[in-house]
This record gives C-alpha cells, sequence and structure tokens, in this order.
C-alpha cells in the first residue's frame, strides 16, 4: 500500500505549467533518476531545484522546476515530489510515462486524499467524501478502463496470455510430475524460439496499443490530393485557427512535420512534403506510388477531392486503399459548380465533410469530425481512456523488459524454474491489463492438458 | 484429565500428539484401530515434488515424518536434481510395515503420551468451548483441546463399481456421526472424494516387460538434518514402469457405465481432486492418448503386496481384473485387493485459523484430510501444528503461523483459510510465489529457530544450525579474498571444459556467480576447505542471487500488508460501499491483514481501498 504513486495534479490540455505529483518511499529516488541537474536525494526538504527531465537515451524532454518535500511534513506525510512542466498533453504525458516506467504506480482517483487520511493528516469528515468519491468512481473507472481497451489490443493480449499460460503449465508439470516420460519436456532449445516470439507478439501489441501512442506522439497525419485541391490552404487554415502551436517535442518524430495544430489538446502532425508542397510545376501530378507510401504510414489521412474536377482513374484507385485506415475525405471548393460525380463517393457518405477553404466554411465540422474518429474528448478529460492506455503501455513496456530479461536467462542456460517464476509475473501483470488473473486458471490448465495422477 | 486428545492415528495424528506430550502436555492419542497408527492406505511413498521439501519442514521444526522415513524407506531420489535448486526435492519409497511399527515405537516412548483404541462419536462442549471427547460407549473422556485429525473416517464410504459400503480404507468402522454433530455446531460440511488402485501379488508380475525404476545410486539422501543414512545404496528395491495399451483402453470405454462415478452409483456428492484421476477418467478425457504410464510399486520387504500407481479405479472387481490383465508384464498377475473410490465428510476450511484452532468452537484444533487436503505430508504438517499451537495456548503463548515467504506450510495452511478449496488440497510448487526461498537445501535455517522457540528443538540442535550458519559466512568472505589469476595453467583448463576464459583476475565470488561455473570446477585451482552442503548454500546464494533478490523484495511488499492488522470482532455490515461479493467473502474468511484480505478471490483492489479507510476511521488510533 505504501508504494509509490504518481498523477497529474492539475487539469490536462492547455495551459501555462502543468504539475505531477509524487507521493511515497521512493518518490525522491525515482524522480532522480529521469532528472538530470542537481542530485535530489541530497537537496533539502521543501525546496525548489531547477534542471530538465530525461528519457532513457538522456534526451531532454522538459525543463521543468522540481519540489522537493521531505516526509513526514507533507500532504500525504511521506515523501512528495513535484514536477512543474511546461504544460502539454505531449510532455506531461511523457514525464509521467518515464514515472511509471521508473518504478511509480498511477494513482487512483483520491489517493493522495486517502493516503493523507491514513496517515493522519486530515480529519473523518474529509474521509468520508474520499470514500464516495473512491466508490463512485474506482469500479466505473476499472470496468471503463477495461472496456476501453481497443477490441484488437484486448484480444492480442489474450492470445498472448493463452500462449504464456502453455508454457507456463508445461514447466509446472514438468516440475510436479518430473516421472512422468510422457509429457513433453521443456528445454531451453524449445523455450527460446517461444519466449522469442512472446516478445515479439508484447512488441506488436505496444505497436497496436493506438491511443497510447496518439497522446504521446500526436496523430500522424497526412493531407493526399492532386495537386492544387487546396492542401496547403487547408493546412494554413487550421494552422491559422489554432494559434497555440506547440514547439518541436523532442524524440518523437522522424517525419518532417509540416505543420503541428492542437484539437482540444491533441496534436495533429502533418507530415510529408512531398504530397503537399505545391509547386508551380503543373506536370508534377500526384505521384501515385509515393501517395501510397504516405497513406500506410499514416494515422490520419485527410483525403481532398475538389468539387470542381472530375474523379480521376489515380484517385479512384487510391480511395479503394483507404478501407482499413481512419480517414476523413474532404471535398473542397463547395463553392463552386460542382463536377465530381458524389454517386461513385457513396460508400464513403459517412466520412465525407464538405467545406470551401477559401470561405473558412466546414473547417469546424472537419475538426469535429477528427476528434470523433479519435475519441479525442474521451483522451482529453482527466480519465479512464488516457490513463488506462499509459497504464497498459508501461506494464507492457515492463513486461517486454522482463521477457527480455527471460530470453537473456534461458540464453545463459539458467533453471527453467527460475525464469518460469518471471513468465508468470509477466502473466500475471498483463491480466491486470484487461481483468484480473487468478491462480485457479493456472491450476487448471495444467490438469486439464496433462494427464497426470496415482 | 489430558490437556490435549488427539482423535485419530494418521500422519496428521502422530505429529500432532508427538509435539504436544514432548512439550510436556499430558496427550491422549484415541485412534477406532490401533493397528492404523502411520497407516499409508493409499500411496507407498512419502515425498514427492512439493512435498518432499514439507518433510524437510517438519523435520526442521521437530516433527518426526522425516526421521521414520529415513529409517525405514525401501528407496529415496532426489526429484528434479537436473532442475534449479528451487524444486528439488525427496522423494522415498516408504514401506508400509515397518514406518507404522517404527512410528508406534517411537509413540510409545514418548512421555506424556498415552495411546488407546476408541471410536469417537461427539465432542463436549460448553459455551462454544470444547471440553473433552464423547466415545461410541457413551464414555466421556475430558481434556482442555481438542485436536481431530480423523482422515477419511468421517462418513466413509467405499465405492465399488454399483456397491456404496460405508467403511473405512481397510474395511473397518468409520465415524457415522461425528460429522453431523459437527455440522450441529455449525461446521459447515462438504464431501470429497478420492480413490485408489489395486494391490497385486509381486510372485504373479513378470517384471522382463517393464522398466525398471531405481533409486540414486550415486549419494546418499536423508529428509532429516539430524540423522545419519541408515541404508545401503545397493540395498534400496526397484519400482517398475509400464504402460496402458489399446486393449485396456478399450476394456475401460466398453464397461464405463459400470464404473462408480460414470453412471453406476447415481448418488456420487464427492469432488475427487483434480490432480489424481482414476485412470475411467483418463480415457476419457484424453482419448487421443495411446498410452497412459503406471508405476508398479513395492510397499514392503515383509510382504508381497505391489501397488499399482496410475490405476486408480472405482470399476467392479471383474472389469478390473480384465484391466489389469492387459497390461504388459501384469498379463498373470493375481489381484489381492481391488481399487475402489471413497467419498468422505470434510469441514471447510474457511473455518479455521491460522493456527488451526476452528474459528466455531474454541480449543477445537483441526488437521489433515478433515481440512480437505489429501497426502500423507500435508496431513503431518497440519498435525504438527495444530500439536505445536495447541501445546502453545495451553502455555498462553502466541500461535506459530508460518508465513508464505517461510514455508510450504505456511502457503498450505493460507491457502486452505484463505481461498478455500473445490477438489482436496494438494501442494504443488507452483501454488508457492516464493518457491525459490522455499528450497529443501534451506529448511532448517529457514525453520529450525522457530523449532527451538516452540521447545521442540534442543540446545545441541541448535548450536549445530548457528555453527552452519557461521560457516557459510566464512566461506562467503573466503570466495571474496580469494582471487584466481589467469596463467596458462589455468587458461587451458577453462580452455578443456570449454568455459569463457576471464580477461583479468577475478575473486572466486565474481567466478562463481557466472552460470556456467560450478564450485567443483573452481576446487580444480583452489582447495576450498568446507563442508558440501556449506558450498551448496554459497553456490546457491551467490549464482542465483538476482533472482533471490527480487524474491525477498516481493516478499517484503507483502509482509508490509502482513502488519496491517483487522481487528477480530469488525463488523463488514457496517462498511459502506464494499462490493456485495468482497463483503460476502470478507465476512466467511475473515483475514487478519490486509495481506491475507488481498488473497482471496473476489476481493478487488476498490474493496481493499475501502477497507484500508475504514479500518483507519475506525481504529485508526491501534495503527
Amino acid at each position: 500500500m505504501n508504494d509509490t504513486i504518481c498523477a497529474i495534479a492539475t487539469s490536462s490540455g492547455i495551459g501555462a505549467i502543468a504539475i505531477i505529483r509524487i507521493s511515497g518511499e521512493e518518490s525522491i529516488e525515482i524522480v532522480n533518476k529521469i532528472f538530470k541537474g542537481k542530485d535530489l536525494t541530497k537537496v533539502s526538504s521543501h525546496t525548489i531545484n531547477y534542471g530538465h527531465i530525461i528519457d532513457e537515451q538522456e534526451n531532454i524532454v522538459d525543463e521543468v522546476l522540481v519540489s522537493i518535500m521531505k516526509s513526514p511534513k507533507t500532504f500525504t506525510t511521506e515523501d512528495i515530489v513535484e514536477i512543474n512542466t511546461h504544460g502539454g498533453i505531449a510532455p506531461t504525458n511523457k514525464v509521467l510515462e518515464l514515472l511509471l516506467e521508473n518504478g511509480c504506480r498511477l494513482a487512483e482517483p483520491g489517493e493522495f486524499t486517502k493516503r493523507a487520511f491514513l496517515n493522519g493528516r486530515i480529519d473523518i469528515l474529509e474521509a468520508e467524501a474520499v470514500m464516495d468519491m473512491i466508490d463512485a468512481k474506482t469500479e466505473v473507472q476499472r470496468k471503463m478502463a477495461i472496456n476501453q481497451i481497443s477490441g484488437k489490443v484486448s484480444n492480442l493480449i489474450n492470445d498472448l496470455r493463452d500462449d504464456m499460460v502453455q508454457i507456463i503449465s508445461n514447466i509446472n508439470v514438468n516440475i510436479d510430475y518430473p516421472e512422468y516420460d510422457d509429457v513433453d519436456i521443456l528445454t531451453t532449445e524449445i523455450l527460446i524460439p517461444k519466449i522469442t516470439n512472446l516478445k515479439e507478439q508484447i512488441i506488436k501489441i505496444i505497436k497496436e496499443s493506438n491511443n497510447g501512442k496518439i497522446i504521446k506522439e500526436g496523430i500522424k497525419t497526412s493531407i493526399i490530393g492532386r495537386p492544387n485541391v487546396g492542401k496547403s490552404s487547408l493546412l494554413n487554415a487550421l494552422i491559422e485557427e489554432e494559434k497555440a502551436i506547440v514547439t518541436d517535442i523532442a524524440g518523437t518524430t522522424r517525419d518532417i512535420v509540416e505543420g503541428q495544430i492542437k484539437i482540444n489538446g491533441v496534436i495533429l502532425n502533418i507530415i510529408d512534403t512531398a504530397g503537399i508542397r505545391e509547386t508551380d510545376d503543373k506536370i508534377e501530378a500526384l505521384g501515385v506510388e509515393k501517395s501510397l507510401k504516405i497513406m500506410e504510414e499514416a494515422d490520419l489521412i485527410l483525403f481532398m477531392l475538389n468539387n470542381n474536377e472530375e474523379l480521376t482513374k489515380d484517385i479512384e484507385m487510391l480511395l479503394d486503399k483507404l478501407n482499413n485506415k481512419k480517414y476523413i475525405i474532404i471535398i473542397n471548393k463547395n463553392d463552386l459548380e460542382t463536377k465530381l460525380d458524389k454517386n461513385l463517393l457513396k460508400k464513403y457518405e459517412k466520412q465525407i465533410i464538405n467545406l470551401s477553404v477559401l470561405k473558412h466554411q466546414g473547417i469546424d465540422s472537419l475538426k469535429e469530425k477528427i476528434i470523433e474518429l479519435f475519441n479525442i474528448n474521451e483522451l482529453e478529460t482527466k480519465d479512464p481512456t488516457y490513463l488506462s492506455n499509459s497504464r497498459s503501455i508501461s506494464i507492457l513496456k515492463r513486461c517486454l523488459k522482463s521477457i527480455e530479461e527471460v530470453e537473456k536467462g534461458l540464453k545463459e542456460k539458467r533453471p527453467i524454474d527460475m525464469l518460469e517464476l518471471d513468465i508468470k509475473n509477466i502473466w500475471e501483470e498483463l491480466g491486470l491489463i484487461n481483468g484480473t488473473s487468478y491462480e485457479e486458471e493456472l491450476l487448471d490448465e495444467m490438469f486439464s492438458r496433462f494427464c497426470l495422477g496415482k | 484429565m489430558y490437556e490435549i486428545i488427539v482423535v485419530g492415528g494418521g500422519h496428521a495424528g502422530c505429529e500432532a500428539a508427538y509435539a504436544s506430550a514432548k512439550k510436556h502436555h499430558k496427550t491422549l492419542l484415541i485412534t477406532s484401530n490401533l493397528k492404523n497408527i502411520a497407516d499409508m492406505p493409499c500411496n507407498p511413498h512419502i515425498g514427492g515434488s512439493a512435498k518432499g521439501i514439507v518433510v524437510r519442514e517438519i523435520d526442521a521444526l521437530g516433527g518426526i515424518m522425516g526421521k521414520i522415513a529415513d529409517k525405514t524407506h525401501l528407496q529415496i531420489k532426489m526429484l528434479n536434481s537436473a532442475k534449479g535448486p528451487a524444486v528439488q526435492s525427496l522423494r522415498a519409497q516408504g514401506d508400509k510395515v515397518t514406518y507404522p511399527k517404527e512410528m508406534l515405537k517411537t509413540l510409545n516412548e514418548q512421555e506424556f503420551l498415552t495411546i488407546q483404541e476408541g471410536m469417537v462419536e461427539d465432542l463436549v462442549i460448553e459455551n462454544n468451548e470444547v471440553k473433552g471427547i464423547v466415545l461410541d460407549n457413551g464414555e466421556k473422556i475430558l481434556s482442555k483441546i481438542v485436536i481431530l485429525t480423523t482422515g477419511t473416517y468421517l462418513k466413509a464410504d467405499i465405492l465399488v463399481g454399483d456397491t456404496r459400503t460405508r467403511q473405512g480404507p481397510h474395511g473397518e468402522k468409520p465415524s457415522n456421526y461425528l460429522s453431523d454433530k459437527l455440522k450441529e455446531y455449525g461446521f459447515k460440511i462438504i464431501r470429497l472424494k478420492t480413490g485408489t488402485p489395486q494391490r497385486l501379488d509381486k510372485k504373479t508380475i513378470d517384471f522382463s516387460k517393464t522398466k525398471k525404476e531405481p533409486g540414486d545410486e550415486e549419494r546418499y539422501l536423508t529428509f532429516s538434518f539430524d540423522l545419519e543414512p541408515s541404508y545401503k545404496l545397493d540395498e534400496q528395491e526397484p519400482c517398475y514402469l509400464t504402460y496402458t495399451t489399446e486393449e485396456t483402453h478399450k476394456i475401460i470405454r466398453d464397461n464405463l457405465n459400470k464404473s462408480s462415478m460414470y453412471g453406476a452409483l447415481d448418488d456420487i456428492e464427492g469432488i475427487g481432486p483434480r490432480y489424481c484421476p482414476s485412470i475411467e477418467d483418463k480415457v476419457v478425457r484424453f482419448s487421443s492418448k495411446e498410452r497412459h504410464q503406471l508405476f508398479i510399486e513395492p510397499e514392503s520387504r515383509y510382504y508381497d503386496d505391489i501397488y499399482l500407481q496410475g490405476f486408480s479405479t472405482s470399476m467392479p472387481k471383474e472389469v478390473q481384473e480384465k484391466m489389469v490383465h492387459s497390461l504388459p508384464g501384469l498379463e498373470h498377475a493375481k489381484i489381492l485387493k481391488y481399487g475402489y473410490a471413497i467419498e468422505y465428510d470434510a469441514i471447510y476450511p474457511t473455518q479455521l485459523t491460522a493456527s488451526l484452532e476452528t474459528k466455531i468452537i474454541k480449543n477445537l484444533y483441526t488437521a489433515g484430510q478433515i481440512n480437505g487436503t489429501s497426502g500423507y505430508e500435508e496431513a503431518a504438517c497440519q498435525g504438527l501444528i495444530a500439536g505445536i499451537n495447541a501445546s502453545l495456548k495451553i502455555e498462553e503463548k502466541d500461535p506459530l503461523i508460518l508465513k508464505r515467504n517461510e514455508a510450504y506450510i505456511g502457503v498450505l495452511i493460507d491457502d486452505l483459510i484463505t481461498k478455500g478449496i473445490r477438489d482436496p488440497y494438494r501442494l504443488l510448487t507452483s501454488r508457492a510465489e516464493f518457491r525459490l526461498l522455499l528450497r529443501s537445501d534451506n529448511a532448517d535455517l529457514r525453520l529450525r529457530e522457530y523449532g527451538y522457540q516452540v521447545g521442540l528443538i534442543d540446545d545441541e540442535k541448535l548450536n549445530k544450525l548457528n555453527t552452519k550458519k557461521q560457516k557459510i559466512n566464512d566461506l562467503l568472505v573466503f570466495m571474496q579474498e580469494n582471487k584466481l589469476k589467469i596463467t596458462k595453467e589455468v587458461e587451458e583448463v577453462f580452455k578443456k571444459e570449454n568455459i569463457e576464459v576471464p580477461t583479468t583476475t577475478l575473486s572466486l565470488e565474481q567466478l562463481l556467480k557466472r552460470p556456467e561455473i560450478k564450485i567443483s570446477f573452481l576446487e580444480k585451482f583452489i582447495e576450498i576447505p568446507f563442508k558440501e552442503e556449506i558450498k551448496e548454500q554459497v553456490s546457491i546464494n551467490l549464482k542465483y542471487e538476482g533472482y533471490i533478490k527480487k524474491s525477498f523484495k516481493e516478499a517484503e511488499k507483502m509482509l508490509k500488508l502482513e502488519k496491517k492488522q483487522i481487528p477480530e470482532n469488525i463488523d463488514y455490515d457496517k462498511i459502506k460501499n464494499i462490493a456485495s461479493e468482497a463483503r460476502q467473502k470478507l465476512k466467511e474468511v475473515r483475514p487478519k491483514t490486509i495481506a491475507q484480505a488481498i488473497r482471496i478471490s473476489g476481493v478487488n483492489p476498490s474493496d481493499i481501498s475501502i477497507l484500508s479507510v475504514y479500518l483507519k476511521k475506525e481504529y485508526g488510533k491501534d495503527e
């Protein structure tokens, strides 16, 4: 119960600064691991310290002020650290994520207050309020958190756990029933490829945990369309609308970012130049190959068509490839005469936005559509989607580290029964992402899969 | 008047009676049949995976199972010797004649202990406190404490084919009323089931068609930390291995409806163990398997019965004949005793505290199969703990409660009282989350001091332990101080063994930490003047340092939560907002600590939060 917890203390979204609060025995030690500046373990209590938060590769994530408040004279009576960051969802979340990776646990709603109460800092009246808050929120949030992991990620985790449980129960049977020669013995040689496969599955799940990535890196957005369809005008219009342009985020993207806009606090990184930059050279038509590649990499495709032009064969072919992506078809220049055959676009109906960049019509509906598509409103509130994902991702990353250790142990020919303990821990942790795991599951698996007994 | 009465002379009863008498409490061991003291009605072995470690733990605490097994076994070996140190475990083939004999001798020699025959059918109870026992002839015997270790004898039914007979494993009279009485006193009683295979006449078996399974012929092994081996390596009795055939499977499938469990009896209530399926179960559930392994095990040096492990069944006798004769080597085997299933009553174990005293009746303790476990070792360790704690209660001392990170015994009791059971409970290594700490090799280091504190281990044995600890430290220092210089000769030896040559001078400690280097390899260069058991401890601690540290860290987390006590009189109905499933489970188990509460299935983290806040609010000053 006295593990170290952290949470963003200020409301998320756009603000000049954001504060992340950490409480618990290891809070100073953990923050010190990701802090470049003074050695925080040596500074006096109740001081404010200037420095930088750095990531694993020592890249600077943000310039910060860190307040150190040592036990017992703090809100929770535990050691508390508060990090003042430069606001903005991305850097703040990155800091939070680093804390989670380094041993903090994300605080539950009301948990700081709860600790304050348990440690005798506040009285019963306040505690009643805390009780209600915990009651009202935790269960709902727990369920929401579970529900809101995308079905795909959830399925991947289930598949992974199924694979793991087979390995675990097989090893356990090898240990508990060593005299049975008809049970396969999992040797190091057999296990190495299995573990490597588990590792690859975890990597894949991390990749699939899209929402988390969106929070961290923003939405990689490409505007596709023929020259002169109004791509850069749209970009400019969007940028103009949103005056708050975020500064570059260290280490987030290798792409050339044309521009960044923020919608309800989430960043849209508009990427790639060639497709967008209009030249006077009319010969540079739409490169189909190139566009396909851009579409492949994007999280969001804004596919622009000209209301005043007929659909060409190459465009039709590109539209066909949109199936598995998140996309919005923008029909620009709706102030001009309609030459576009809208019947051909019937099947995309739900994803179509009509607008005129020139006249500034329809930009808002475009933004709403984006918000809808990525559940941005849900992401933005304080809350389960974001929390669950950032929590899931930090669990997944921990699991990845552990499975890499198992792999290493195998290569060093460590006893398999010891490595099994790590595999089982990973299995249990993964279970936390989409529901709880019970040991009985394991025993059942053992006895249903293997034939044992007197 | 007796201080303690132990009801039942099985493995639990023997340890309980021995411990309390050893602690100078006037004890009565009452059994329905003196011939059945320490009887092994089912398989003839002691130990096995996880269970072997429990026998070591019993010995470390001052119990007797390990010593008696050491003196009498037919063969012994270390299981999993090729695997890591955490899962190695001893398994001995017991002698069903000499083991009980030796046990009876030990108990007869024990001061303060009386052994008597009698059938207990009721308890003397006043104000929810036990005061003694009532025999079937109406006689009352009074005591301060009663320990029930009735095994499978509560309303035991033997099932063979379509017959159900009210009797114990050897055809004795079971206790017909005691479990009804317990129900009247408020206990939740459950019905469990287990089974046993045939016994065959050794002379009629053709062993040439089977595979020999000898004991460990390389080194001497003992369960006990105090005994020198008293057997000869080459005089161990082998076991043998055979397999079922397609014909066996056909016989079983053709006669399935004649098995008690597959319809011949329509009143089966008992839940059988998942890990101990009958041969019918195996053939039905694993129909794709071409054959099942069977162990042919001698039961004693003094008679010819052979135990057919893996062939437990409740088929009628004539089908059993056909089944046995379809097995290679057993074509002409004479069946001395047919396999059967047995149904019996047990107490649902969440009604116990960790000391094994019941929550419902004061001064009543229960141990062994009555608590829903199966296995001699599981029974014996509970008996020992019940015996110790009953004595401590009389002495007005705190009970001995072993934690999950201290002993398999702690895991077993905590599982029983916290999680309850679905089927007869068997210990498995996978149940122990801290199994890296709970090894066979360190049972004495973990538990001897407790044995000393409770008075079952004498000064001499404690001194021996302290010397061992000192030696371990000395060797560690030795390993740190001695370094290996890499000379041409040294290099050669490394290369010869295919071990990567170190680039600089390293201490023996650093070298031993490398996975591929054994302490025996280092002895090629430097003499290490310490006993084998000391080298073993230091090797394990150094080689698996990282893993062991991780386990310790996990254990510490749990221990912190174990310190958060939940008051005994807490009223869970008064806590608002707790989920109803959690409330019901908490009321049933009544956990002593937050750590125990977390382990109850159906209690979620949010419930724990609410519980913590409530505790602080109501009992804040106590924390």
